[in-house]
């Protein structure tokens, strides 16, 4: 008989795990610190330029069209990396042994390695959150027993995942697919500008808000959501038109942003770069932008009214339009004035 | 949002507590920013269970058709994986015109037993289960 062989245990002890807002600036923060590099997650997110808005009637989720608050997967720490002179290594592979090797690899030489992975197969979130959602981030930090150790910056605490379950998270399928997407910094350098990254990062905003092509995204997009919704009731059966507005809530809230779709994140970035860049102006931009988070909010408990009610009726989803549109507004007007302050 | 006004409502769905701590970043008195944790807010909680009900309904819906002989069994594992056709075509790799054709109970008994494998594999379940439909 074949005697199996226990397998190495490899954990990189001097990785510290930290519970972050969202998932993508956190596995960005953790992994930039375990090389010396001290950030805060709202300046990842600022830098990274994460905010964002798209409305993409014809991506749909199960039936149900795609709503996102932020900017695609992976963008945020590619951005960090190339703007504090980070060189970084991001790959996908073709087939799951590929991909899991690599990770082995990169392990063994003691790299914590952030991946792209799909929801539905991580078995430590409650069952309810797991649906197919593949945008989701975390980092790989050790492998013991045939279990990988996880912190996942949406937990509180270090998680571990069966190889199989995190190679199928890995290598899911539908949209977005991660096709085993995994990234991890190689290499720093010392001198960056913090101050000039966080301009171009707000200047990166600016640009995805103000000029993004019309119709789907930035401040463009939220009004033509807010149109689409107004007529909900008339092209949709009322469960139906009922189920996409419950999908812009749950896109707001897309783990931990308060239902303020990352509003907040940003406005304690504007808050930070203001004591950073010593510039009193960005304490003001932050409380505005903190109204505007609240009002996405109430936009929420409207929505939420709304669905409750179940009734359908073209007066409720006219007026949470009305507020959507009142919200673009908002955001661009917000937009021009900051870019003009940069 | 203020610290204060930060909800704590659980997520209760399917009768059971889904709740997940996470970190929210909230104004203090003195209007910094800082973070607090939080279990979840009421409206959200909402739209999540109203998916879920909307889930359930439709894999109760198909789990009767293919009872009835109107689906394969592939129509109901496909719902209960919270998949639609093009998702279940990627997995499987089959064509999602094949796959259309496999939620037919007659397509679906012609099946080899390579593919019926394929499927169950897929849905993470025997083809013992996949071929003998429980009621």
């Amino acid at each position: 008989m074949i005697q199996k062989h226990r397998l190495p245990s490899m954990i990189i002890e001097n990785f510290n795990h930290q519970q972050s807002a969202h998932c993508e600036s956190g596995v960005t923060l953790s992994l930039l610190r375990h090389y010396g590099i001290e950030l805060t997650e709202p300046l990842v997110f600022g830098i990274g330029a994460g905010y964002f808005f798209g409305h993409l009637p014809f991506v749909k989720v199960n039936g149900v069209p795609g709503t996102t608050f932020r900017i695609w997967p992976g963008y945020i720490f590619k951005r960090v990396c190339s703007q504090l002179g980070v060189q970084m290594k991001v790959q996908s592979f073709s087939s799951p042994e590929k991909g899991m090797n690599a990770l082995d690899e990169a392990l063994a030489g003691r790299q914590p390695v952030g991946l792209q992975s799909s929801v539905y197969y991580l078995s430590y979130f409650p069952p309810a959150f797991r649906f197919h959602f593949n945008a989701h981030n975390l980092i790989a930090f050790g492998k013991d027993n045939g279990e990988y150790i996880i912190s996942d910056p949406v937990m509180e605490g270090v998680t571990r995942l069966p190889a199989g379950e995190l190679e199928k998270a890995r290598f899911a399928k539908g949209f977005p697919a991660p096709k085993g997407k995994m990234y991890f910094p190689v290499k720093t350098s010392a001198g960056h500008d913090l101050p000039v990254a966080i301009k171009n990062g707000m200047k990166k905003t600016c640009f995805f808000m103000l000029k993004s092509p019309p119709p789907f995204f930035g401040h463009n997009g939220i009004a033509f959501l807010g149109r689409k919704v107004k007529k909900y009731p008339e092209k949709l059966e009322s469960r139906k038109a009922s189920l996409f507005i419950g999908n812009i809530i749950r896109m707001q809230e897309e783990i931990g942003t308060g239902g303020g779709g990352f509003r907040f994140l940003y406005a304690a970035f504007l808050q930070e770069s203001a004591r950073l860049l010593n510039n009193e102006k960005l304490v003001v931009m932050s409380d505005e932008m903190t109204r505007i988070g609240d009002e996405w909010r109430n936009f929420a408990y409207s929505a939420a009214r709304v669905m409750k009610d179940r009734s359908g009726n073209l007066a409720t989803y006219g007026e949470l339009g009305d507020m959507l549109i009142a919200l673009s507004a908002k955001e661009k007007d917000f937009f021009t004035r900051l870019s003009k302050q940069l | 949002m203020k610290k204060d006004e930060v909800p704590q409502d659980k997520k209760i769905i399917h009768g059971e507590d889904n709740s997940l701590v996470k970190v929210l970043y909230v104004t203090g008195n003195d209007g910094k920013y800082e973070t607090t944790k939080y279990e979840g807010w009421d409206a959200e909680n909402l739209a999540m269970s109203q998916a879920w009900d909307d889930i359930d309904e439709r894999i109760g819906q198909t789990r009767q058709k293919v009872l009835d002989g109107e689906l394969s069994p592939v129509a109901y594992y496909m719902e209960k994986s919270l998949m639609d056709l093009s998702t279940l075509a990627q997995y499987t790799g089959f064509w999602k015109f094949f796959v259309k054709k496999h939620l037919q109970p007659a397509s679906f008994k012609k099946l080899s037993a390579k593919k019926l494998q394929r499927y169950a594999s897929v849905f993470n379940i025997t083809v013992e289960e996949l071929t003998h439909f429980p009621g």
